[in-house]
C-alpha cells in the first residue's frame, strides 16, 4: 500500500524517476537566473509537456533600475515564450497557484523553496533552484527521488485562540529543522478534513522547514468544492493504509499560540513567556499567512482600535485584496491605524515594504526568522495572526488569548 | 571525482540566508557574490575559501532556493562541502552547478587536509578513510559533466 507521495510519483520510496511535470512555476527572484542558465543550455523553445507560469512577487513593484532591468528582460522573455504571467501586483506565486490552478494528483515544481503550498490539495508539489527549473523549461520533466513519508495525525479542534499558524509551529518545533529531510509530510488523521484550505496551505507551506520535500493532504469533500468554486470538477483521494518513515500525533486542543524566536524556527516557545517583548514592527502577510481568512481575522481584533506599533499588512494576492476592499476588512485594517502593501512578497525576504534597521524587532506572521533576513541587526519572532493583532493593539508581544 | 582541501568547519543548519543575504541577490555579478558570501556568519570567512573544504553539521543549506548560495561558496573557490545531510533543494542546487557535495559524517578539525574521490566513495582525513554515501547514478553523471547546463548542452 502506497503513501500519496508514491502514489502520485508512481513508484515506492527511495526509488529515482524521470516524471513529467504538470505545471512549473519561477518568480522574479529565481527567473533570472533560470532564463540565464536556459539560455546556456542552448534552450529556444518550451518543453511541451508543462504548464509553465511566472510570477512576479519578490520585489514587485521594482526597487531599483537594477532589479527593473532585470525584470524587464524577464518579463519579456516570459510574454513571448507565451508562459502564464502574472505581473507586479498579482500576488505571491504560491498563492496564484493555489486560487484554483493546482488539482489533485498533480506533480507541481516551483523554483521557490516554499513551492511545497499547493501540496494542499493532494498534489505532489515541491521547490527547486533556478537551473533544475530551466531544465524543465527545456524538457517538461526531472528526475524526483520518491521520499518516505512522515505521517501527521491531526485529531480534535483548535481550542483558545490558536490556530493553523500555532499548529504548524508546533510541527516544526516537535520534528525540529531536519526532522523531515528528504521525506514528505502528509497531513492525515480522523480530523484533517476539519481544516479549510486555508488552513491546510499554512502547513503545506511550513513542511519545508523541517527539510521537508512536500507537504500534502489528501484531496477530500472540502477540496472538492474549494475547486469546484473555481470551477474545476475533481474527486476525493481515498486514502489506503500504508507505511510511514515516522508519525507525529497532535491533538488540536493541545495546541497553544506560540513563537519561533530568533534565529530559528524550531526554537518555539509558548507566547506568554515571550509577553512584554517590545516591538519595532508588526507584519502581517507572506504565503504563509496573507490569506482573506488571516485579514478578516486580524481586522476583527483591531477593529474599532487603534495599534500601538507600526504595522505592515500585505494581501497574498489582489484577489484577497479584492474581496478585503469588498468586505469592508480593509478598511477595518486601515482605520486601526495599519497600512497596505502591493500583493507579493513584502519585506519577508529583507528587499523592500518593511525592512528591519539594526536592533529593530518585528513580529512576522512569515515562515522565516533567520539571522538578518529582513535587514541587518533586525530580529525576527514569527507567530499567527491572532498574536499579530494583540501584539499590534499593545505595541509589544502580547497573547492573543487576552484580546 | 577526485580532490583535496583545507578544512574550514561549520556548524549544522548553515541556511542560505547566511550563505548569501538575500540584499546582494539582485544582480548577476558573481563578484558580489563572491566578496559576500557568509557574511552574515562570519566576515572572516570570504578571503579564506579557496582551496577549502567545508566540514559542517547537518542539514547544510536550508531555507531559501537561492541558488546564489552555491554558486558563491563554489566560485569563492570552495572545493567541497561535507556534512551528514543537506537540505535537499541546496543538494540539488550544488549539484546542478558543479559544486561537489559529500554526506558523511566526520569530527571536523580546523586546519587539517582532507581528500576525497566521490566515484569510488571515500574521504580520508588524518590517514582514516571513511565511507560516503553515494550520490545517485544521474547526480554523478550531472557532477561529471560540470553542471546541469553542460549536461544539457551536451545530452540535446
Amino acid at each position: 500500500m502506497s503513501t500519496l507521495s508514491e502514489r502520485i510519483l508512481g513508484a515506492v520510496a527511495g526509488e529515482y524517476v524521470d516524471r513529467k511535470v504538470d505545471r512549473a512555476y519561477a518568480h522574479d527572484g529565481t527567473g533570472v537566473l533560470a532564463l540565464e542558465a536556459w539560455k546556456n543550455m542552448g534552450g529556444h523553445r518550451l518543453g511541451k509537456k508543462s504548464e509553465y507560469y511566472i510570477q512576479f512577487d519578490h520585489i514587485a513593484p521594482a526597487n531599483n533600475s537594477t532589479t527593473a532591468t532585470l525584470q524587464h528582460e524577464l518579463r519579456d522573455f516570459a510574454t513571448r515564450s507565451r508562459m502564464h504571467f502574472s505581473d507586479v501586483g498579482c500576488g505571491i506565486c504560491h498563492q496564484l497557484m493555489s486560487e484554483g490552478t493546482v488539482l489533485p494528483g498533480e506533480i507541481v515544481v516551483g523554483a521557490d523553496s516554499h513551492s511545497t503550498t499547493p501540496g494542499a490539495f493532494g498534489a505532489f508539489a515541491t521547490g527547486v533552484g533556478a537551473t533544475d527549473m530551466a531544465a524543465i523549461w527545456l524538457t517538461g520533466e526531472t528526475w524526483f527521488r520518491v521520499p518516505e513519508s512522515v505521517g501527521v495525525n491531526l485529531t480534535g479542534r483548535f481550542g483558545g485562540a490558536a490556530e493553523a499558524k500555532d499548529l504548524a509551529l508546533t510541527c516544526v518545533g516537535r520534528l525540529g529543522m531536519d526532522g523531515a529531510i528528504y521525506q514528505a509530510l502528509e497531513f492525515v488523521g480522523e480530523d484533517a478534513h476539519n481544516l479549510t484550505i486555508d488552513e491546510r496551505l499554512v502547513l503545506s507551506n511550513m513542511s519545508v522547514e523541517v527539510g521537508a520535500k512536500a507537504g500534502l493532504f489528501y484531496a477530500d469533500e472540502v477540496t472538492v468544492r474549494y475547486l469546484k468554486e473555481r470551477g474545476h470538477d475533481v474527486v476525493p483521494q481515498v486514502p489506503e493504509p500504508c507505511t510511514y518513515r515516522q508519525e507525529l500525533d497532535i491533538d488540536l486542543a493541545d495546541v497553544v499560540p506560540l513563537i519561533a524566536v530568533p534565529h530559528r524556527v524550531d526554537t518555539v516557545k509558548p507566547v506568554e513567556v515571550l509577553a512584554g517583548l517590545s516591538l519595532d514592527q508588526v507584519f502581517v502577510g507572506t504565503c504563509t499567512n496573507g490569506r482573506y481568512s488571516d485579514l478578516a481575522r486580524f481586522a476583527r481584533l483591531v477593529k474599532g482600535r487603534k495599534v500601538a506599533v507600526r504595522t505592515i499588512v500585505i494581501p497574498a494576492s489582489a484577489a484577497i485584496l479584492k474581496k478585503a476592499i469588498r468586505t469592508g476588512v480593509l478598511a477595518d485594517i486601515v482605520e486601526a491605524g495599519c497600512t497596505i502593501g502591493t500583493p507579493g512578497c513584502g519585506p519577508c525576504i529583507g528587499y523592500h515594504m518593511g525592512v528591519l534597521g539594526e536592533g529593530e524587532v518585528c513580529l512576522s506572521t512569515a515562515n522565516r526568522n533567520f539571522k538578518n533576513r529582513m535587514g541587518v541587526g533586525g530580529e525576527i519572532y514569527l507567530g499567527s495572526v491572532a498574536t499579530a493583532a494583540a501584539s499590534a493593539l499593545a505595541g509589544e508581544i502580547a497573547s492573543p488569548e487576552a484580546a | 571525482m577526485q580532490g583535496k582541501g583545507i578544512v574550514i568547519c561549520l556548524p549544522a543548519d548553515i541556511d542560505t540566508d547566511v550563505v548569501i543575504a538575500g540584499r546582494y541577490l539582485r544582480t548577476k555579478d558573481r563578484s558580489i557574490w563572491i566578496t559576500h558570501v557568509f557574511e552574515d556568519l562570519d566576515p572572516s570567512l570570504a578571503p579564506r575559501l579557496k582551496g577549502a573544504v567545508i566540514v559542517a553539521g547537518r542539514n547544510f543549506g536550508c531555507g531559501s532556493s537561492r541558488e546564489q548560495a552555491a554558486i558563491a561558496i563554489r566560485e569563492a573557490g570552495v572545493v567541497a562541502v561535507i556534512a551528514p545531510s543537506f537540505a535537499r533543494i541546496f543538494f540539488r542546487n550544488a549539484i546542478n552547478i558543479g559544486l561537489p557535495l559529500i554526506e558523511a559524517d566526520l569530527t571536523c578539525e580546523e586546519g587539517s587536509t582532507v581528500m576525497f574521490d566521490i566515484s569510488e566513495g571515500w574521504v580520508e582525513t588524518d590517514g582514516e578513510r571513511h565511507t560516503i554515501h553515494p550520490l545517485s547514478p544521474r547526480m554523478q553523471e550531472i557532477l561529471k559533466a560540470g553542471g546541469l547546463v553542460e549536461f544539457w548542452r551536451t545530452h540535446p
